[in-house]
């Protein structure tokens, strides 16, 4: 029932930095499944936005080195070129970007912007336009025929983020990528965008990758879930085993530091310590230095990835010792 | 635009030599030198003489040149066209030329490409106008014979000043082109752009160069005075019968009514430039079109 549409193999990204290399992203591997909402989250810094550009291809370019695989129906993005991966974009898998502000060029009629990407699949310019104005509609844009006209400076956050959904799911993707498509807004608007992005894995079967520091968010839409932590995956599995029986000591403290109550306080509260910057490549555990249960080895030894559970998978030295 | 007058008016009045003297043989007597500057209005005092200039140019009358002793006015009206067709098409050329180009080095930046057309046209910018026009005329003209020397009898007059005037003049808007576009590049909404899945060119084309046009039409504007003075030289240089060739003259004869007039149509036109500027930033701008219309924002 559930097929694989895109799945991460060992993929690494260094970004060239005065110090040297900044590991951003180590050795992800994950898989998103047709329908399948997959929330990545993690504190900020710690990658999100890279893997997600990355998957794209639409890294700024030039300082930063890729390596492994991003495999979308089955063929290695990575290996694909220019002229392909363009056809890829907005057709089979659409972005939303984390700041919804300066995502829409300020020269163009909002409407105007979103029928562009319409008139790439051979629609003609009136038609186009009356699509706009649905989708505008079907994202609860307030008076969306006059609203389609505007410029992007005379709306509002929630109203250019509801553009950026409209632009996003215009051309129907399989896959959307939703880099914290909330974060800027306030909780009603949160809401029903979230009911928005529901609505469209319920009615388009679209898988999401929703990108998020809401744990609240989380527990509400998502199937699946991976922590990230300072460029690596910690933690991937069921949404409902996670919350249930976290594993990895960074979750648990996520999960320990979470009030469940509004969303608003689920965001991620703090943690002793901070994220490190990885510039140097040296093995042992990125979480080592706020782990309370942190031993010797894994300040030299590279945690490996344990399988605990049925498509849960956790990068720890000492659960995979208690597990045996 | 009154500090540019006065401050020509009083230049010319200090410039040694008097305005008589040119207008008037060596042999004629004091007497009748006294009687005609009487009659030209040159014994009053400086700021007299100022304010009267000031009164008939507001009632549109630019005066008498002393050495053609023609109306002033006339004198112009047969030059502007020549001046104004070197410096209309030199800027269409001009932003004909140095737009994709500055597009394409941004695009490749660093590769040799790049590097080779910034730094020719650097090397042009940094040519003198004159000499430029004068290597033009000895290969061209001189040497091939493809094009006239000098004068004006027909539109192939105008190549060889407007290639000059474009050559010169270019490498200041390739360079803006070049470094507006480079910031845009990085602009959010040209990851949106590529999201949406447009392709490169479009994107280019579209997005990169479409808002990029908002500053760089605005600085060529502002920029169009430079354009002016350089072609004041170039006339000279190919003997256009333009307003830079009368000024050129008129300013080594001291026929000031001249030299005044058109110095202050070029202060009129760097006013206009600039006004121009503000205007077309509105256009090609819709969150200063607002603005500019009274709008909130
Ligand atoms: N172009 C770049 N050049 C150098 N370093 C970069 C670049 N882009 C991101 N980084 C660094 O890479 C790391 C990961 O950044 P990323 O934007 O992926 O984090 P994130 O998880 O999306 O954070 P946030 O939640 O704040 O959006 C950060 O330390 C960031 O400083
Ligand atoms: S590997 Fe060691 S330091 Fe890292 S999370 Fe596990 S116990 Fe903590
Ligand atoms: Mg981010």
């Amino acid at each position: 029932m559930s097929e694989e549409l895109l799945r991460l193999e060992n993929l690494s990204i260094d970004y060239k930095v005065k110090e040297g290399y900044l590991s951003a992203v180590k050795d992800v591997n994950f898989s998103i499944n047709k329908g399948e909402i997959f929330a990545v989250v993690g504190e900020s810094g710690c990658g999100k936005s890279t893997v997600a550009h990355s998957i794209m291809n639409l890294l700024p370019g030039g300082n930063e080195t890729i390596t492994g695989k991003v495999i979308f129906k089955g063929r290695d993005l990575r290996e694909v070129t220019e002229k392909e991966m363009e056809k890829i974009r907005g057709k089979e898998i659409g972005m939303i970007f984390q700041n919804p502000l300066d995502s829409l060029n300020p020269v163009y009629t909002v409407g105007s912007q979103v029928a562009e990407a319409i008139e790439l699949d051979k629609v003609d310019k009136t038609e186009a336009w009356n699509r706009v104005v649905e989708l505008f509609k079907d994202v609860k844009m307030p008076d969306a025929e006059e609203r389609a006209k505007s410029f992007p400076h005379e709306l509002s956050g929630g109203m250019r983020q509801r553009v950026m959904i409209a632009m996003m799911i215009s051309r129907n993707p399989e896959l959307l990528i939703a880099d914290e498509p909330t974060t800027a807004l306030d909780v009603t608007i949160e809401a029903q965008i979230l009911a928005i992005i529901k609505a469209l894995k319920e009615q388009f079967n679209t898988a999401v990758m929703l990108i998020t520091h809401n744990f609240g968010l989380v527990a509400e839409v998502a199937d699946k879930i991976g922590v990230m932590y300072a460029g690596e995956m910690v933690e991937t599995g069921d949404v409902f085993e996670i919350f249930k029986n976290p594993v990895h000591p960074y979750t648990r403290l996520l999960m320990a530091a979470l009030p469940r109550k509004t969303k608003n306080e689920g965001r991620l509260q703090t943690i002793e310590g901070n994220v490190p910057r990885i510039t140097e490549k040296k093995p042992g555990c990125r979480f080592a230095n706020r782990c309370p249960y942190a031993t010797e080895k894994c300040k030299t030894e590279d945690p490996p990835m344990v399988m605990v559970g049925e498509d849960h998978m956790v990068r720890c030295h000492e659960i995979g010792k208690e597990e045996k | 635009m009154i500090v540019v007058s006065f401050l020509v008016f009083s230049l010319m009045y200090m410039m040694p030599g008097d305005p008589i003297d040119m207008v008037v043989d060596r042999k004629v007597s004091q007497e009748k030198k006294a009687e005609i500057a009487h009659e030209m209005g040159y014994d009053q005092p400086f700021l007299t003489q100022y304010v009267n200039w000031v009164d008939d140019t507001i009632h549109g009358d630019f005066g008498t040149s002393t050495r053609y002793k023609t109306d002033v006015w006339g004198l112009m009206k047969e030059r502007i066209p020549y001046s104004l067709q070197l410096c209309g098409w030199s800027l269409i050329v001009e932003l004909i030329i140095a737009l994709p180009l500055g597009l394409l080095c941004a695009m490749k930046k660093d590769s040799f490409f790049d590097r080779f057309t910034v730094n020719f046209s650097l090397f042009l910018t940094a040519v003198p106008g004159f000499w430029l026009g004068a290597l033009f005329i000895i290969i061209f003209a001189v040497e091939l014979g493809w094009l006239p020397i000098s004068g004006y009898a027909g539109p192939e007059y105008f190549v060889l000043p407007i290639a000059t005037c474009v050559l010169t003049g270019m490498g200041g808007t390739l360079r803006i082109t070049k470094s507006e576009v480079l910031d845009v590049i990085n602009e959010k909404y040209v990851t949106t752009a590529y999201a949406k899945g447009l392709p490169k060119r479009t994107v280019m084309i579209k997005h990169v160069l479409r808002n990029s046009l908002i500053l760089v039409t605005t600085l060529v504007f502002m920029s169009i005075p430079w354009l002016i003075s350089g072609a004041v030289i170039i006339e000279k240089v190919f003997g256009l019968p333009g307003m830079g060739n009368l000024l050129l003259n008129s300013i080594t004869v001291q026929d000031m009514p001249v030299v005044q007039a058109v110095l202050l149509l070029i202060a009129i036109l760097t006013v206009l430039c600039n006004l121009a500027s503000d205007l077309i930033m509105g256009v090609l701008d819709p969150r200063i079109r607002l603005s500019m219309a009274g709008g909130d924002n």
